[in-house]
């Protein structure tokens, strides 16, 4: 099976700081991939970089091609699409022109559907269309950006910690909404604090520790893996705590 | 007071402050866009002005070949950036973009200057010499520079300043020049006469208006740059190349500060070094306005045209002097309503 | 001592210069003019580099100092000597009025003013009839010492740089103190700063002043090296090329204020002598090949000539080791009671239409810890600031230790000893963790400017940075002392922000979300201590959204939805708590 995403030996550094060592991972069509890892581990390093916002030494390659030469906006065009920890919307601009310059990359046509798939899967943005981006609560903020994102068809969707900062409740909502996405034929990279909700919707999933994959493997596996549930899930069951 | 002589110099302060009112939307523009604070745009208004006048004598004016130079440049630049990975495709592209098109722009101005070229052909060749300008100052200057804060970007633009100054006094010479009129045309109303200079002035200034206002609100090209000054990252990462949207911001501004210069040279006489103080004007305005409010901006630039006006009458001495105070008081009031809470981001 | 042995060894070399047998009279001009500008941009270095105000219009300052020694030597016969305060005090207070009204400014507004004002003075320097228009003042009258009178190049070569060389000095002091720390930390914003103390806006004035004051002597200098005055060289241009000296040498550096302009006022002089052979007699060229090769400088080292070179020396600046055993004595305050700390009620803030805080009321007792907890966009942090005094209050009262605390200013309410640490870090990323933490005590300490300008603050100093030790080890940043801030985890960053709060000796710490990036092991770390400083006296509001930690630290805890509180209880009350549950925590928690 060829994977759509292939990332080797990638190396990311900030100065003197490699915040990304030696790090392999791959993402299949149709399949839902998640890093877990603390905050710092160097996930939304990895992510920025693979989406060409940092640079990156090793091999990424994405669709069959290779996408050292390629920048942030020809890693959008070719199908790929990151929705960052900030978010990043037009805060002064509209829902609708948000989701109108996700489509920049695809023709007029195109972005009509993008409009009816979207605003299908978040009617809660259809209702707020005129309304400034800047303006929504955060659970709509992340909504928006997953939205803008999903505009511009891509075949692979990174997104980064998009439980951040919500209501618990709201999170549930965002998750189910992730794992619709695999119906709709995107493929998903999640990076997630929480790392329960993400080992319960991924297919396959990798840990992340100071830089570096310390596991990996099918998602049901890393969920009963006692180190993984000492260290991430552990704190994230109530009860469960022992200090 | 006289009131004849208050329309005349509201009606001076309204022609010249329509100017600044040009002037000081391209500057929030190229600053929303780029964070670039375009202090050659005053090169821009005279080099307009001082073609369009050079070409009204029948020559050919040293811009075109600057426009050449520059673009041989830009050219050198993408080829460097490529180096890497040089795909012909591109190559091509940027042959054409850099050097086709002012070689192009060149070889037109030679073949159509002449002292009987229609007023309208020499205004469309100093444009198009401008806007190449324009563009490649950007690629040149400010594109390797798109990642810096705005005071190392504020420097850079004072020296391309400083080097378009001093090819302005080579191509044109310390003598002044004036060019002709659009049109000959006159109006009177009352006791004020309505050249059809000013009246151009007057329509070409709403015109852009509105049609920067189009642009911005209704088309996706427009939007795009909007996006980029709101958020840099996020229109990068919907696919929105800010060179692209860089190029087109000092496009746009370069032919704003051509037809100003061209809508004034038939009145005043322009010198060589005249656009900085012009240009810093308009940049007046633009700081009344925040250099982020069109409208407000274009207010500033009226109000800064008729305080000229009347100043020049009752102080001529200290025009300037008034001129650049003015700006006390407005930035004292904009520091009392300043928000106390900062951004977030750096 | 150490620091200062290169600069004796300068000293000692710009001292031999004009003794060296043959050296052409023409060199002593130029180095002359290097010390002139470079008085001007030492200004810049601490105006723009270090505090982050851009001015375009230190030339004018240049101006003032320049045409009061010229108008009083000349029109009214007083001596140099005694000008030269004048021309300090005239350019300082020129400095005051221009500067209440512009470092108020933020952003780009700031630089955009100075280059109004700056070309709106130069026109009235040339329009006035007693500065003599466009033609200025000539007749100016050399410095003198007795009988020897500095009438050649030569000799005022040294008045020059004995003032170049001790406003560095002075400089560098200015910077190493209590007061510099609090200059280096405006850059980053004024929040940080004033939520310990520090008068932002009189430390913005202060460094705008100083920077004139130098700029002034340059002036003053020039006046009597050339022995008149015009308006041209205190013009636009001008001030323009002081700052790019300021950024070629790297601002933010002394020294590379002195670099810049040896590099500047060279590259000009080689310009202007030997463009016009090259290309045939062309005016004008030098401006364009200057500007021209001012851009592209900038694309190659935009940081500046002097950290590029530095960092290529094998100079390592001086550690300091701060005695930890010197005791800071502790900050008077009400005797603690067990009563009730923080009195939040009926607290409301508005954005225009937006209730960002719906009058919310909750209180912290002594010896407590009350979590804040909610979605992003819940108020929490608004209710912080608004506790703190970077927010104004809409309505409602919020009162410490019994003191009305709503719409007090930030430097109030942490002298009645409420600490925090921000959401989004804001440390000083280029310096160490020592000098950051250290701003958390600066009001413990009282050394003003001038007294560390003449190291007379030593011993107070030594006080500060040996509390701010003492809480980087408490809190376990020991190692990591001497780092610079910036180049710390995030996760250690919020931990070196626990440490700077400390330094304020708290009685209420308010912590925006301390675990976010911390690994297991280190959150049941920041918990100990936090348990720790609860048990010592210490009371701790904090925000935060991992509930595991969250739940097992709080004694209460309060729960804000849209602004508004919806419950508030233990932590096993609010668990089960059926409005939390629906509004926040949903059923799966």
């Amino acid at each position: 099976m060829s994977a759509l995403l292939s990332v080797s030996d990638a190396h990311v550094s900030y100065g003197k700081v490699e915040a990304v060592r030696s790090v392999s991972l791959d993402v299949a069509d149709n399949e839902i991939v998640t890093i877990i890892g603390a905050n710092g581990a160097g996930k939304t390093t990895l992510l920025n970089a693979i989406m060409g916002v940092l640079p990156l030494k090793g091999t990424t390659a994405f669709a069959g091609m290779d996408m050292a030469a390629l920048d942030i906006e020809d890693r959008v065009a070719a199908g790929l699409s990151l929705v960052p920890e900030h978010r990043e919307l037009f805060g002064t601009m509209n829902v609708e022109d948000n989701l109108l310059l996700g489509a920049f990359r695809i023709p007029k046509a195109t972005a009509a559907q993008s409009f009816e798939r979207v605003y299908a899967l978040f009617p809660r943005l259809k209702e707020r269309r005129k309304q400034l981006a800047g303006t929504l609560s955060g659970g709509e903020q992340q909504m928006l950006a997953m939205g803008r994102a999903l505009m511009g068809a891509p075949k692979l969707l990174m997104l980064d910690e998009p439980s951040l900062g919500l209501a618990p409740i709201i999170v549930a909502d965002i998750f189910r909404t992730i794992g619709e996405l695999r119906a709709a034929g995107v493929s998903v990279l999640l990076i997630e604090q929480n790392a329960q909700a993400a080992l319960k919707i991924a297919d396959r999933a990798y840990v992340m520790e100071l830089g570096e994959f310390i596991l990996s493997g099918s998602a049901s596996d890393i969920a009963s893996n006692q180190r993984v549930a000492a260290s991430y899930l552990g704190f994230q069951h109530e009860g469960a705590s022992e200090i | 007071m006289n009131t004849t002589i208050m329309l005349f110099l509201l009606q001076d302060g309204i022609t010249n402050g329509a100017i600044y009112a040009l002037l000081g939307l391209a500057l929030v523009l190229v600053f929303a866009v780029t964070r670039v604070i375009l202090i050659p745009q005053g090169e821009f208004v005279t080099f307009g002005a001082l073609s369009y006048a050079v070409l009204a004598t029948g020559k050919v004016p040293g811009t075109a070949w600057l426009a050449l130079a520059m673009g041989a440049a830009a050219f050198a630049l993408d080829l460097f950036d490529a180096r890497r990975s040089l795909r012909l495709k591109r190559i091509l592209r940027s042959l054409a973009l850099n050097i086709a098109l002012p070689a192009a722009i060149l070889a037109l101005t030679y073949g159509l200057a002449g002292p009987r070229t229609p007023i309208a052909v020499n205004i469309a060749l100093s444009l198009l010499i401008v806007a190449a300008i324009g563009l490649f100052l950007y690629r040149i200057a400010f594109q390797p520079l798109a990642h810096t804060s705005v005071l190392v970007l504020l420097i850079a633009s004072v020296g391309c300043h400083l080097a378009l100054q001093g090819l302005g006094l080579v191509f044109f010479g310390a003598e002044g020049l004036r060019g002709p009129a659009l049109s000959s045309a006159a109006l009177t109303i009352g006791p004020l006469r309505f050249t059809g200079q000013s009246l151009a002035v007057y329509g070409l200034t709403i015109a852009f208006i509105v049609a920067l206002w189009l642009f911005f609100g209704f088309t996706l090209m427009g939007k795009a740059l909007r996006a980029t000054a709101v958020n840099r990252l996020g229109a990068r990462l919907v696919g929105i190349r800010t060179t692209l949207s860089g190029q087109i911001a000092f496009l746009l501004a370069s032919l704003i500060g051509a037809i100003s210069g061209i809508l004034i040279v038939p009145i005043t006489t322009l010198y060589y070094d005249t656009g900085f103080l012009i240009g810093l004007k308009g940049f007046i305005a633009a700081i009344i306005g925040g250099l982020v409010s069109y409208p407000l901006t274009a207010v500033a630039a009226l109000i800064v045209g008729s305080v000229e006006a009347f100043s020049s009458f009752y102080a001529s001495n200290f025009k300037e002097v008034i001129v650049f105070t003015l700006i006390l008081p407005v930035l004292v009031l904009r520091s009392l309503a300043a928000p106390a809470v900062e951004e977030e981001k750096d | 001592m150490k620091q200062r042995t290169p600069l004796l060894i300068f000293a000692l070399v710009m001292a031999a210069i004009p003794f060296i047998p043959g050296i052409p009279p023409f060199w002593i001009v130029l180095l002359n003019n290097i010390g002139l500008a470079a008085l001007v941009a030492m200004g810049l270095v601490l105006l723009t580099g270090v505090g982050g105000l851009t001015s375009f219009g230190q030339a004018a300052f240049c101006g003032f100092g320049a045409y009061t020694t010229a108008v009083l030597t000349t029109a009214y016969g007083v001596s140099p000597w005694l000008t030269l305060p004048l021309s300090l005090l005239v350019s300082g207070i020129a400095a005051v009025l221009l500067g209440i009204i512009t470092v108020r400014l933020s952003g780009h507004y700031l630089p955009l003013g100075t280059i109004a004002w700056g070309i709106g003075l130069f026109y009235l320097f040339s329009k006035l009839e007693f500065l003599g228009r466009n033609d200025g003042i000539s007749g100016i009258p050399p410095l003198s010492i007795g009988n020897f009178r500095m009438l050649d190049p030569g000799t005022i070569y040294f008045a020059i740089w004995i003032g170049v060389l001790v406003s560095a000095l002075l400089t560098m002091n200015l910077l190493d103190s209590r007061t510099g720390r609090a200059i280096r930390a405006l850059r980053r914003g004024h929040i940080a700063g004033e939520a310990f103390g520090v008068q932002t806006p009189r430390a913005k004035l202060l460094v705008f002043v100083y920077a004139a004051v130098l700029a002034g002597l340059s002036g003053w200098l020039y006046a009597h090296f050339q022995r008149a005055a015009n308006p041209t060289p205190f013009g636009a241009h001008a001030g323009i090329e002081y700052l790019f000296i300021a950024v070629v040498g790297g601002a933010g550096y002394v020294w590379g204020a002195v670099l810049g302009a040896g590099i500047v006022v060279i590259l000009k002089e080689i310009l202007q002598s030997y463009l016009p052979y090259v290309f045939g007699g062309q005016s004008q060229l030098e401006t364009i090949v200057f500007g021209i090769l001012l851009v592209v400088l900038l694309q190659l080292a935009p940081t500046g000539v002097w950290p590029w070179l530095t960092a290529r020396l094998p100079l390592k600046p001086a550690r300091k080791e701060p005695d930890t055993s010197l005791p800071l004595a502790k900050r008077e305050r009400a005797p603690a009671s067990a009563g009730t700390l923080l009195q939040i009620e009926k607290a409301r803030k508005q954005f225009g239409g937006v209730i960002a805080v719906n009058d919310v009321s909750f209180d912290v007792q002594a010896r407590e810890i009350v979590a804040l907890i909610g979605p992003n966009g819940a108020g929490k942090s608004t209710t912080f600031n608004l506790i703190t005094g970077v927010l104004t209050t809409t309505g409602g009262t919020i009162s410490v230790l019994g003191h009305k605390v709503d719409n007090a200013p930030p430097q109030e309410v942490v002298k009645l000893g409420v600490a925090r640490t921000f959401q989004h870090v804001k440390l000083v990323p280029d310096m160490t963790v020592l000098e950051n933490v250290a701003i958390g005590a600066h009001l413990r300490g009282s050394s003003g400017a001038i007294s560390s300008m003449f190291r007379l603050d030593r011993a107070d100093e030594a006080k500060l940075l040996a509390e701010a030790a003492r809480q980087i080890e408490r809190v376990g940043l020991g190692d990591q002392i001497d780092q610079l801030a910036g180049s710390l985890s995030l996760g250690q960053q919020r931990i070196v922000e626990i440490a700077r709060a400390l330094c304020v000796d708290p009685l209420l710490l308010l912590l925006d979300e301390p675990a976010a990036g911390l690994r297991h092991m280190e959150k049941q770390r920041l918990a100990a201590l936090l348990r720790q400083l609860r048990d010592g006296g210490m009371s701790v509001l904090l925000v935060e959204h991992d509930m595991g930690f969250v739940m097992d630290l709080a004694d209460r805890v309060v729960v804000l939805d849209f602004g508004t509180k919806i419950a508030e209880g233990t932590p096993a009350a609010i668990k089960t708590n059926p409005d939390v549950i629906k509004a926040y925590l949903g059923a799966t928690a």
